[in-house]
């Protein structure tokens, strides 16, 4: 039953249940994911964090194993925390195209765009992946939690929102041997998925929505199903990827293949406009690189008056690069100078890149710098050595994103390894 | 086909006083109005053969500027004499309040007089200093033009002219309830109970909740015939008033179009386009004008999908619940007040004995219930214009409150019930009135909502309390009558200031249009 439900204004009626079971919520303060038995069995390092409210691990038995897994074998990632809506009715595409960037008209059944969202102002939200899973119905994923924006924007319009965030269970499968593990767990047709594709396969008496999407730039493969065959549907794949060298990973492992991929997470590498508390802080899709979904010719959308009229007065401060610093010790969280001496930005993620061979790192910039001043710029990098700071000043580079491009990522079909 | 420059939707008196402004600036202006008359809550109608009445019944804020720039003398506008106020009481003889609110009292003690003047003084002089943030357009924070800021300088200015210790008792009594103001000073039950009934006159206030003193203020802003706080029964109703305004638009070029209901602005892009009607007709323009209700212009008209999502908050957050009904009795022959005079009738009339019952008669009201025992201001308007009623007979309209727009029990169950509730106030107070009814009307709330088009019936298309004033009216984002949507713009009472037949919204907004050029 669909917790929430949106219906036209004049219609709306007031309803408070006497008691929802969120009101426990302090008996557990984090929660399991439905596949949690796998992963506490898997679970060496007792390395956990905590995502959006649940019990998620950072490693599982070694980050750096755990990282090399997504780039030569397969990786499972447990990826249900990740917050889900599902919004349904006639109006759901229109809904969608007022809410987002992008142009949601453009988005075909059986595909999925990564798009973001605004206020009224223009500052981001969150990022996220939409799916169309029906002409008249769709998935929206992301990082922050949005009900209340996502039925204040339904007013006006035929659509039902439903938070799905804890029915809905999903995995990523990320790595060169994923495709094959698919086959051999007797996906048929898989093959014939192309990136951003998806389709609905068969899973024991229910069914599971297999798309080409994920967070690594690799070959990968991002599954969702109902939380009561959550678990058959992890065995499934493990037993299918023995032989290809399945692995469960954690956080750690995936925040560097996304780096290398050149994403952004929000409230890491930006702040989204609800959380941000102190007023520079938000930014519009231009500062964080996401100009290129902004969509001014689609019709009306949410921030689309403020975009324009920040494009057109010049006031966009800020710039989000990706940067190629000398040396190898990870500038994480460094400040950016120009010329050694002023202060331009802030490193917000940044390792060295096993692929690339090459020491990378995403950093927001005040324009111009950034934007049309790019040389002589630096990061401070503080490294401790023994209860001592070195402090090493590196020359950085802004280079394009991704850091790493992987042909296998869009083969078509994928390639069997 | 002629093409216009400006479409006005609604041909209230705001839209009317728009549309001839923007058209006396040589743009081609067309009114679409979805009534067959025009005049919005101010047109008067006929209620029962031969007699005639509009829910807008007493002139106390139309303003000079709307007089002098629509010139509506020259257009017929014929202003009657100052009417008096009579505060009704049933243990005593009756108070009045004579010349411009109460210049002087007749009925009350020499003590009470003077504690009254020195209270009336004080409080027009507090309302004086409102009165040009009440009549221009409100401030853009941090955006304000070097007028606006010369405005706001000005009320700065008039407030250091207070001296201190008036400046110290303005801030003071800014946000207080009109009671406790009122008990302050007086002692008298009838002129506070008056007080107490201005003040919270069209809104969903008692005296005694927070922040009623500033429906006083606002009431007190207005004036009539340059004298601040004074009333006047305009001669041929309400509707004179109109007609002189319509002839002002007309005169100014001004196209009307009656029958004319609009059903959707159409937008492209973020800029407004132009109008669809109901029957599905289509007129563009470059500029689109609501002098209707805020929240049907954009939740109705414009769409939610055109505007952004925290806006449609900020609108659909607009309280406007009336709690006013409107009375209109055709009676036999004109109706005696008990212990008042000829002038007085000719005046406006209020029961409203003391500020507790004001207080009581609004408790229910905050519970979906209307008042048992209702406080109202009533006028005779026939004795001063014969033409609205048959030879000898006598039309009474009266503001009744309070009478909850969301009855619980509904109102088709509730209104012969407070029709009841009300006649037998009026019975207490002039014996024998009940069987000189030829015919009763009652509008509740939801009658004028559906008739004029006011969504919740709501006096001044939203609650005109602190938090939905100045750059909150009607939410932040469209307080400056320019809209998110470019090309579309609010002139009607939903906006700064608010409601009243005023015609500022409606002057602030013309004179917006052509500072933007639009
Ligand atoms: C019971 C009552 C008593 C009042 N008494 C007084 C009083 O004594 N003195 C005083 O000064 N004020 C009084 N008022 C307040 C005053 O009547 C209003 O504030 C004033 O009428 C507002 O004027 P307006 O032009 O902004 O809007 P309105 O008068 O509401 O006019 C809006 C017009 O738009 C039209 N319209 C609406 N929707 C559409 C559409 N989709 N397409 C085309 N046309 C449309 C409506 O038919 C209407 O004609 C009273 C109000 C009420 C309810």
């Amino acid at each position: 039953m669909p917790k929430t439900a949106v219906k036209p204004v004049t219609e709306q009626a007031i309803v408070q249940p006497l008691h929802s079971p969120a009101q426990l919520h302090f008996r557990t303060l984090r929660l399991d994911t439905p596949f949690q038995p796998r992963i506490d069995a898997a679970m060496k390092t007792n390395d956990w964090y905590d995502w959006g409210g649940y019990r998620a691990p950072a490693s599982l038995w070694d980050e750096e194993l755990e990282y090399f897994a997504i780039r030569s074998q397969a990786a499972l990632f447990d990826i249900s925390p990740m917050t889900k809506y599902r919004i349904e009715g006639p109006d759901a595409e229109s809904f969608l195209n007022r809410l987002t960037l992008r142009d949601v008209t453009k988005l075909k059944t059986g595909r999925v765009h990564y798009t973001a969202w605004c206020d009224d102002e223009g500052f981001v939200l969150d990022d996220g992946t939409l799916f169309r899973l029906a002409p008249n119905r769709f998935r929206l994923c992301c990082q922050e939690r949005h009900l209340p924006w996502l039925l204040d924007s339904a007013i006006g319009f035929d659509v039902t929102v439903t938070e799905e965030t804890e029915v809905v269970a999903a995995l990523a499968l990320q790595g060169p041997t994923s495709f094959a593990i698919l086959r051999e767990a007797g996906f048929e047709g898989v093959e014939r998925l192309k990136v951003f594709d998806l389709a609905e396969f068969a899973h024991e008496d229910g069914s599971v929505t297999i798309s080409r999407t994920g967070f690594t730039g690799d070959l990968g493969y991002e599954l969702f199903v109902e939380t009561r065959l959550a678990l058959s549907l992890w065995d499934r794949l493990w037993q299918a990827g023995e032989l290809r060298g399945i692995r469960a990973i954690g956080y750690t492992a995936l925040n560097r293949a996304r780096l290398e991929a050149g994403l952004i997470v929000a409230n890491a590498d930006f702040v989204t406009a609800e959380h941000a508390i102190r007023a520079d802080r938000v930014r519009m899709p231009d500062e964080i690189g996401l100009g290129f979904m902004v969509d001014l010719e689609k019709g009306h959308f949410n921030g689309r008056r403020a975009i324009a009229e920040a494009r057109a007065k010049g006031r966009l401060r800020h710039v989000l690069v990706g940067l190629e610093i000398e040396g190898n010790i990870p500038a994480e969280h460094a400040i950016v100078y120009h010329r050694k001496k002023k202060e331009v930005g802030l490193v917000s993620a940044a390792i060295w890149s096993p692929m690339a061979k090459r020491n990378i790192a995403l950093a927001s910039l005040e324009r111009p710098y950034g934007d049309s001043i790019t040389d002589d710029l630096w990061v401070e990098i503080y490294a401790m050595r023994e209860l001592k700071y070195e402090r090493l000043m590196k020359r950085a580079k802004v280079v394009q994103r991704p850091f790493i491009k992987l042909d296998r990522r869009t083969a078509s079909p994928p390639a069997e390894f | 086909m002629t093409s216009f420059d400006a479409i006005v939707i609604g041909g209230g008196h705001n839209g009317l006083t728009a549309a001839a402004t923007l058209a006396k600036s040589g743009r081609k202006v067309l009114v679409l109005e979805a009534a067959s008359e025009i005049g919005g809550a101010a047109r008067t109608e006929e209620f029962a053969p031969g007699f005639r009445a509009a829910p807008a019944h007493l002139l106390n804020r139309l303003h000079p500027e709307v007089v002098k720039t629509l010139e509506l003398e020259r257009h017929g506008l014929a202003l009657g004499p100052i009417a008096p106020s009579v505060a009704l009481s049933r243990d005593d003889k009756p108070l009045t309040l004579h010349g411009a609110y109460g210049e002087s009292l007749s009925g009350a003690s020499a003590s009470e007089a003077a504690a009254w003047q020195e209270l009336r003084a004080q409080l027009l002089r507090y309302a004086g200093i409102l009165k040009p943030l009440l009549a221009r357009r409100p401030p853009e924070l941090g955006n304000m033009s070097l007028m606006e800021t010369s405005a706001f300088a000005m009320t700065g200015l008039s407030l250091r002219r207070l001296g201190k210790e008036d400046m110290r008792d303005f801030l003071r009594m800014l946000l207080m309830n009109v009671s406790d103001v009122a008990d302050e000073h007086l002692d008298d039950d009838r002129l506070k109970g008056l007080l107490a009934f201005d003040a919270t006159l069209g809104s969903h206030l008692g005296p005694r909740s927070p922040t009623s003193l500033l429906g006083l203020y606002y009431r007190l802003a207005g004036e009539f015939g340059r004298q601040p706080g004074a009333q006047a029964l305009p001669a041929g109703g309400m509707g004179a008033v109109v007609a002189a305004i319509l002839r002002a638009a007309k005169a100014a070029g001004v196209s009307i179009r009656a029958d004319a209901p609009v059903a959707r602005i159409l937008a492209e892009k973020g800029r407004a386009a132009g109008v669809a009607l109901d029957s599905g007709e289509e007129i563009r323009a470059r500029t689109v004008v609501s002098a209707i209700n805020p929240h049907s212009t954009f939740l109705d008209l414009v769409g939610t999908r055109e505007i952004d999502t925290g806006f449609v908050r900020r609108i659909k957050n607009i309280r406007m619940k009336g709690d006013a009904a409107k009375l209109h009795l055709a009676l036999d022959r004109p109706p005696e007040f008990s212990g008042v005079d000829a002038a007085g009738h000719r005046g406006r009339l209020v029961i409203a004995p003391s500020s507790d019952h004001v207080e009581r008669a609004f408790n229910p009201a905050k519970y979906g219930e209307f008042s048992p025992e209702p406080v109202m201001e009533i006028t005779l308007p026939s004795l001063s214009d014969p033409t609205l009623a048959p030879d000898g007979a006598c039309v009474l309209s009266a503001v009744v409150q309070y009478a909850p727009y969301a009855l619980k029990e509904g109102w088709e169950a509730g209104k012969p019930k407070f029709l009841a509730a009300i006649m037998a106030r009026l019975e207490l107070y002039a014996p024998g009135i009940g069987r000189l009814v030829r015919h009763a009307e009652l509008l509740t709330p939801a009658d004028l909502e559906a008739r004029y088009r006011m969504p919740g019936g709501h006096w001044h298309h939203g609650e005109l309390q602190a938090d939905q004033m100045m750059m909150s009216r009607p939410a932040f984002g469209a307080a400056g009558y320019d809209t998110p949507v470019e090309g579309l713009f609010l002139c009607g009472a939903g906006s700064h200031p608010g409601g009243g037949v005023s015609g500022v919204p409606g002057l602030n907004a013309a004179r917006r249009i052509i500072e933007m050029r639009g």
